[in-house]
């Protein structure tokens, strides 16, 4: 069972590395900046896709309302580069010299308290996790400890994204309003507009994704990760095998809150500006698309749909922009019902088997004629790919 | 109510659904080593028993106790970890997951969310997985993913994923539903050999499987007991052969 658990481990890593490779190495050097700037932004999305993997994925648990931790997460960032934009000096036109513009213009005299810890880059640092964690935890514990589940979360988590963004809007004087928050420039006076801060943060976000990435595949590998699936298949039965349900999607789903926050962080570092349209139902539903896309029970998978998807969008969009949220909707409902489980789910089913056939066929064509022909059986019978692409988790639609 | 030697201790229990009562007023013991056979008419409330006593339905009235603890507002997952195990009529188990992962998720430790993160499949768990493995036949399949076994097998694993947990009170709702012979004799053979040092309580139709493995038998009807005690005195009871075992 360990050998066959640690080549699960092992396969995984060789999709993390080419993941890494992609990443790192070949987009950096065939993207100009302003287009691997954009890949940055798309892979702030992967960090709610790699969350919702966790959720909905293991946990079996939808959530529509994801963009509401990943704008969390965006605002407090925000907040605290905005103080930062708005010293005494640069706003001395004002009538109040040294709060945000907007604040100014709502005729709000004073920072509101709201605001104060976002003067410190260590507190916003931690408040970027722990406000969407924490209210993650109150909507899920109130949610879970009472057995609400499946189709009335979703519709929740949606009513609570919706509500975030009205409450965005109609907050002008204290979050921007709709314009959301723009002209944030510097981070400790480091002026992230540059290219060289654009390079620097783009590979801040790989490796910050990397590392949610074998996080989210360690909890899988404990036992944690197996009883998620266990609770997806029969919850009543771990129940009564002396687990309190609650807890663990409770865990589940701050995890994935929490991944978003940092991802919404990221976006607001990366692009600028931070506004409610990536808080509300749309991008939230977006969110789940990318994470089916990819596959929603392969981690990789999910930052392949974040890319591919966000790719497909800017190309389309900048084409036919009338068009894009049909083909959004053609495409969610095109795979999920031909392929439930995403890009990793066809890879799986049809192109490693394909792969191991043609090089089945390869090593028979090679026996076959004189031995010296015969390639080192070691290259070619490696039972882990076998071991790997068996016990890939790869169960029925829940 | 008073403390008892029993290990199970059911007392003046009553649930209704929108006015009708599944159980009336019933009181039940049952005692440490004891294998108990509930038997009974269809909507007797049988399976409702069980249900009270695991927690998966509330009782209106009455008390349960376990080892002389009340039962009947604690959670389902504080029940079984005082050590009730509770097996459904259809079997439950993890499709998805190999034989030996159904058996591992069942050991008793790790059950907090961080214990589950630090849990570590130790040589003693293992060992115990084996052991258990081989009491329910099925430790040459440990490998296998569960939803292919057979609907048999399927039945002892859950059995064997609630031996992992070493339940002093053992419930089976009906555990040789849908078996052939040669697997009802094992699971026969599988009962007796596990009602050591444990109380169990079964609920079954088929009566040449009860005259086998029952210590003593409960008749249970529209939510009562009708009749309690060895089998062949229950079997003889006239108002037995009227509601059930018919003429």
């Amino acid at each position: 069972m360990t050998t066959l658990k640690s080549l699960i481990q092992r396969y995984q890593l060789g999709s993390l590395l080419l993941l890494v490779l992609l990443l790192a190495v070949v987009l950096p050097l065939t993207l100009d900046i302003f287009r691997l700037n954009l890949v940055g932004k798309y892979l702030t999305y992967a960090f709610v896709a790699v969350g919702l993997v966790m959720v909905w994925g293991y946990g079996g648990v939808l959530s529509l309302g994801q963009g509401v931790f990943f704008g969390l997460g965006g605002y407090a960032m925000a907040m605290f580069l905005k103080l930062e934009a708005s010293d005494p000096e640069s706003t001395k036109i004002q009538s109040t010299p040294g709060i945000p513009d907007f604040m100014d213009w709502n005729q709000i005299t004073e920072l509101p308290a709201l605001w104060l810890p976002f003067k410190s880059l260590p507190l916003t640092l931690i408040l970027v996790i722990a406000v969407p964690v924490a209210l993650a935890w109150l909507i899920s514990f109130a949610m879970f400890k009472r057995r609400v589940g499946g189709v009335y979360f979703a519709i929740i988590t949606q009513a609570v994204a919706l509500i975030l963004t009205v409450l965005i809007i109609g907050q002008q004087g204290y979050t921007g309003g709709v314009n959301g928050m723009t002209d944030l420039k510097t981070l400790l006076g480091w002026d992230t507009r540059t290219d060289s801060a654009k390079y620097i943060l783009y590979y801040a976000c790989v490796v910050l994704l990397v590392a949610s990435i074998v996080l989210c595949r360690w909890i899988q590998t404990s036992k944690l990760g197996t009883l998620l699936l266990a609770m997806r298949d029969k919850e009543d039965r771990v129940r009564f095998s002396g687990y309190d349900v609650s807890n663990f999607k409770v865990f589940t789903f701050c995890l994935a809150a929490g991944l978003s926050g940092i991802g919404g962080a990221l976006f607001t570092l990366q692009v600028g500006f931070m506004s409610p349209s990536f808080v509300g139902i749309v991008p939230s539903i977006e969110m789940v698309i990318f994470a089916a896309v990819g596959g929603r029970m392969s981690l990789v998978g999910a930052v392949y749909g974040a890319l591919l998807v966000n790719a497909g969008k800017t190309l389309f969009s900048e084409s036919f922009p009338d068009l894009w949220l049909f083909l959004m909707a053609g495409l969610f409902i095109g795979v999920t019902m031909a392929f439930p489980m995403g890009l990793a789910g066809l890879w799986e089913s049809r192109i490693v088997p394909w792969w191991k056939g043609r090089r089945e066929a390869l090593r028979r064509a090679a026996v076959q004629p004189p031995p010296a022909a015969m390639p080192p059986a070691s290259a070619v019978e490696r039972p882990e790919d076998i071991g790997g692409q068996h016990l890939n988790p790869e169960p029925a639609r829940p | 109510m008073s403390n008892t030697d029993f290990a199970l201790a059911v007392e003046d229990l009553t649930v209704s659904f929108d006015g009708f009562k599944a159980i009336d007023a019933l009181t039940l013991y049952i005692d440490r080593n004891e294998l108990r056979v509930i038997i009974g008419p269809n909507g007797a409330g049988k399976t409702t028993l069980l249900d009270l006593i695991c927690g998966k339905t509330r009782a209106s009235a009455g008390s349960i106790k376990f080892k002389n603890t009340e039962l009947t507002r604690m959670a389902e997952h504080k029940r079984v970890r005082l050590g009730i195990g509770r097996k459904f009529q259809t079997p439950s188990i993890y499709e998805n997951l190999s034989v030996f992962q159904n058996l591992e998720v069942s050991y008793p430790s790790g059950r907090s969310v961080f214990g589950a993160l630090a849990f570590k499949c130790t040589d003693e768990v293992k060992a115990r997985v084996q052991v258990v493995a081989e009491d329910i036949g099925l430790a040459d399949r440990l490998g296998t993913e569960a939803g292919l076994l057979s609907h048999g097998q399927k039945q002892w694993l859950e059995i064997g994923m609630l031996l992992m947990q070493e339940p002093e009170l053992l419930m089976l709702d009906e555990p040789i539903a849908g078996m052939s012979a040669r697997e009802r004799e094992l699971t026969a053979e599988l009962l007796k050999r596990i009602c050591q040092n444990r109380a169990v309580i079964v609920i079954e139709h088929d009566m040449d499987f009860v005259k086998q493995i029952a210590h003593k038998v409960t008749v249970m009807h529209q939510g009562k007991i009708l009749a309690e005690g060895p089998m062949d005195k229950v079997q003889a009871d006239p108002r037995v052969i009227d509601v059930y075992l018919g003429h």
